[in-house]
């Protein structure tokens, strides 16, 4: 059985704004019936302010689809569209206390149905660029399409290059059999073969930022999730920063409590988006670490 | 109220006499039965006692037959990899579709080494083309795995005559009978099969303890080597207390065959025609007429199966679907496609599978609580309005990206 939040559970079992919604004005179909989840997200948009007056879904989907469609209603309502549109597929994990690696398509499907809908009320075409493949990395929700992508356009050749570029790999380790056979079919293609003693390419980039840049980038981000966490009567400061190791101090109310390593795997999902490489957040109580890196 | 379990299938409740025979070994019996004191010795003679429960129930014609191994996986990895390296003049294995994955995954891993795998087909029903499988069958094939019954649909496969016909062509026969033992009566020594899979926890022993049949005279070639248990043919220490529970379990069920083939089995009717017979659009999938006693695989049209169990689940009702989600893959159970069973169809399949403990209250349950379940999830879904599904479904939903 699925690792499924209170919230998610919540949110599945007593579903917010389920079924169709008469007068909706602006309505996006997206989804997979092959891979099971599609939904279809109703809006009904005041046109003079664009404020999303009212949202509704219908699921074809598991739990986690029909709860990340539901949380999704909630969310939106009573935004303006541009508003609306800067909920990311994070914001809709987020809002559920955080989804399994391999129900995060869930969310994504949420954040297109939005942009489907939006689109739809006016008058334009939405169009996908979105491309699924099997899961291969659980540990950081990476699957095949993105690996192969990411080999293809940047020339790579080993599983260390894959994880710098997608930090798949990067974790537990269980998954590199998984990504040499993806390597031994893109770099056929290319007309090489994959030999295993390859050097990976210089280190990952890193947007070419000098340590002083990266130091205040973390700062920002970490400053950016303080106010949540003074919320809850915690807070986080930066200790160290050893290459792709960031170390951090945990405490107030957050210290040690379930929701610890939680928080961290989600700061630490932000920070890689932020410096664009994989790095590992590790707080220096013991415990913690091993729960926010991975959980095979 | 204790939960009800209607998901045998994927494992069973270890039988308490089970447990009760295990625990000496666990204790006073603990010696290693190669040892050459008395604390060895005793044990040896549990096993050899199990060995012949065991033989029992498949109808062996030796004990020596018999050879214990650690799981299901185990016993197909060991039969699938010995028939190859005994016979390495020969490159082909031919298998079906709906294989679990202890072989299909095997089966592609072994594609890399330049083996040849013909998978046989199954039509709607689950049923196998004996015209394609004669034509299949010629001096290149090494080995032919065939299950004896399909996990998810319980729809069995024409196993002794396929290994009649794979003996004639000089090919070796391992069936896969993980689901089958236990709840069909078996006769292996008036068969040509030569290999065949069990698995203990598939009938009221623990997990972690299988059996590989080895017909005698059967070339062997064993997969894990080092020490003289088991003849040589799977070197380890032995499992005792595993190996002693499975022997119980074996007798068992043997002495529940009868019970299985009619009680059960009316249980498991009552179950299916009560479902259907309350939910619109939903049938059963695999082969009603020729299947296991315990199994009805249901697929509930236009819902998806992890949200059914979830909703199962809160009632306390414990079953198991072909949905993607539920195992985390793109793709509905591959069991369902190979029968060409629509995608809307597919992730909505829900196998329940009894046992010899299921109860009548409890499929009375199960049958008031079914069709307020799917009626709850298909108002969700946007493939269904009112009391039906949309006109034309398909049509009136058709996501972007498929
Ligand atoms: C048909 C079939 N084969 C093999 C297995 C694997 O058995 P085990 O779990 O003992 O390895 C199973 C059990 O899931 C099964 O149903
Ligand atoms: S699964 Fe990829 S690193 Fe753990």
């Amino acid at each position: 059985m699925w690792d499924y939040s209170d919230k998610v559970k919540e949110h599945f079992f007593e579903p917010r704004n389920a079924g169709v919604l008469e007068g909706a004005n602006g309505v996006g179909d997206v989804g997979s019936i092959s891979c099971g989840d599609a939904l279809r997200l109703m809006l009904k948009v005041e046109p003079e302010t664009d404020i999303i007056l009212d949202a509704h879904f219908q699921t074809f989907g598991c739990g986690s689809a029909i709860a990340s469609s539901s949380a999704l209603t909630e969310m939106i309502k009573g935004k303006t569209l541009d508003e609306a549109l800067k909920v990311s597929n994070q914001d809709i994990a987020d809002y559920l206390d955080g989804l399994p690696p391999e129900k995060m398509h869930c969310s994504v499907m949420g954040r297109e149905a939005l942009q489907a809908a939006v689109a739809n009320y006016r008058g334009e075409e939405w169009s996908d660029d979105h491309e699924e493949g099997a899961l291969v990395c659980k540990c950081f929700a990476i699957d095949a399409v993105m690996i192969e992508d990411t080999i293809r356009a940047n020339n790579l050749s080993s599983v260390q290059d894959v994880t710098n570029y997608t930090k798949a790999g990067g974790g537990c380790s269980s998954c590199h059999e998984g990504i040499e056979e993806i390597l031994v079919k893109v770099m056929s293609e290319r007309g090489e073969s994959f030999n295993p003693g390859a050097q990976p390419k210089e280190e990952a980039p890193k947007g070419g930022m000098t340590n002083l840049q990266r130091i205040k980038k973390i700062e920002a981000v970490l400053e950016s999730v303080r106010p949540q966490l003074k919320r809850d009567g915690g807070d986080i400061e930066l200790l160290d920063v050893d290459g792709k190791t960031i170390y951090v101090s945990m405490t107030g109310a957050c210290a040690g409590c379930q929701m610890e390593a939680l928080t961290l795997q989600g700061i630490q999902q932000k920070l890689m988006e932020e410096l664009k490489e994989f790095i590992k957040i590790v707080p220096t109580k013991a415990g913690a670490l091993s729960r926010a890196s991975c959980q095979p | 109220m204790e939960g009800i379990y209607f998901d045998n299938n994927a494992t069973t409740r270890v039988d308490p006499a089970v447990v009760e025979a295990m625990l000496p070994y666990f204790t006073e019996q603990f010696g290693n039965p190669s040892s050459m004191h008395s604390f060895g010795n005793k044990v040896g003679l549990a096993i050899k006692k199990a060995r012949m429960q065991v033989q029992e129930l498949l109808g062996a014609e030796h004990d020596s037959e018999i050879i214990f191994t650690s799981c299901g996986t185990e016993s197909d990895s060991t039969a699938l990899i010995s028939a190859l390296k005994a016979q390495p003049e020969r490159k082909e294995i031919i298998t079906t579709t709906v294989e679990h994955p202890a072989i299909l995954t095997l089966c592609t891993w072994l594609e890399k080494d330049g083996y040849k795998v013909h998978l046989l087909k199954v039509d709607g029903k689950g049923r196998l083309d004996m015209a394609e499988y004669k034509k299949l069958l010629t001096d290149q094939v090494a080995v032919v795995s065939v299950m004896w019954a399909n996990n998810e649909t319980g729809t069995f496969f024409p196993v002794v005559e396929m290994a009649e016909l794979a003996n004639a062509a000089g090919a070796m026969f391992h069936t896969d009978a993980v689901q089958a033992v236990g709840k069909v009566p078996l006769n292996l020594k008036d068969t040509k099969i030569d290999m065949l899979s069990v698995s203990g926890h598939k009938l009221h022993a623990p997990k972690g303890i299988g059996v590989l049949y080895l017909k005698r005279g059967t070339r062997f070639r064993p997969l894990l080597r080092g020490g003289h248990q088991e003849r040589g043919r799977r070197a380890g220490t032995e499992n005792t207390t595993s190996i002693v529970g499975l022997g119980k379990a074996a007798e068992m069920a043997m002495e529940a065959m009868h019970h299985e083939n009619t009680e059960v089995a009316r249980l498991r009717d009552k179950l299916e025609a009560g479902i259907l017979a309350k939910v619109p659009r939903s049938f059963v999938t695999g082969d009603p007429s020729n299947r296991l006693p315990n199994t009805s695989n249901i697929a509930f049209e236009f819902i998806e199966g992890e949200a059914i169990l979830l909703l199962l689940n809160k009632f306390g009702i414990a079953a198991s679907s072909g949905s993607a989600c539920t195992s985390g893959s793109l793709e509905p159970s591959h069991v369902m496609r190979a029968m060409g069973i629509p995608y809307t169809a597919a992730h909505g399949t829900v196998r329940f599978s009894l046992s010899r403990y299921s109860t009548e209250a409890e499929v009375d349950r199960v049958i008031a609580v079914v069709p307020e379940i799917i009626a709850q999830l298909r108002k969700l879904s946007p493939y269904w309005e009112g009391d039906g599904p949309a006109a034309e479904p398909e049509k009136a939903f058709a996501p972007t990206y498929a």
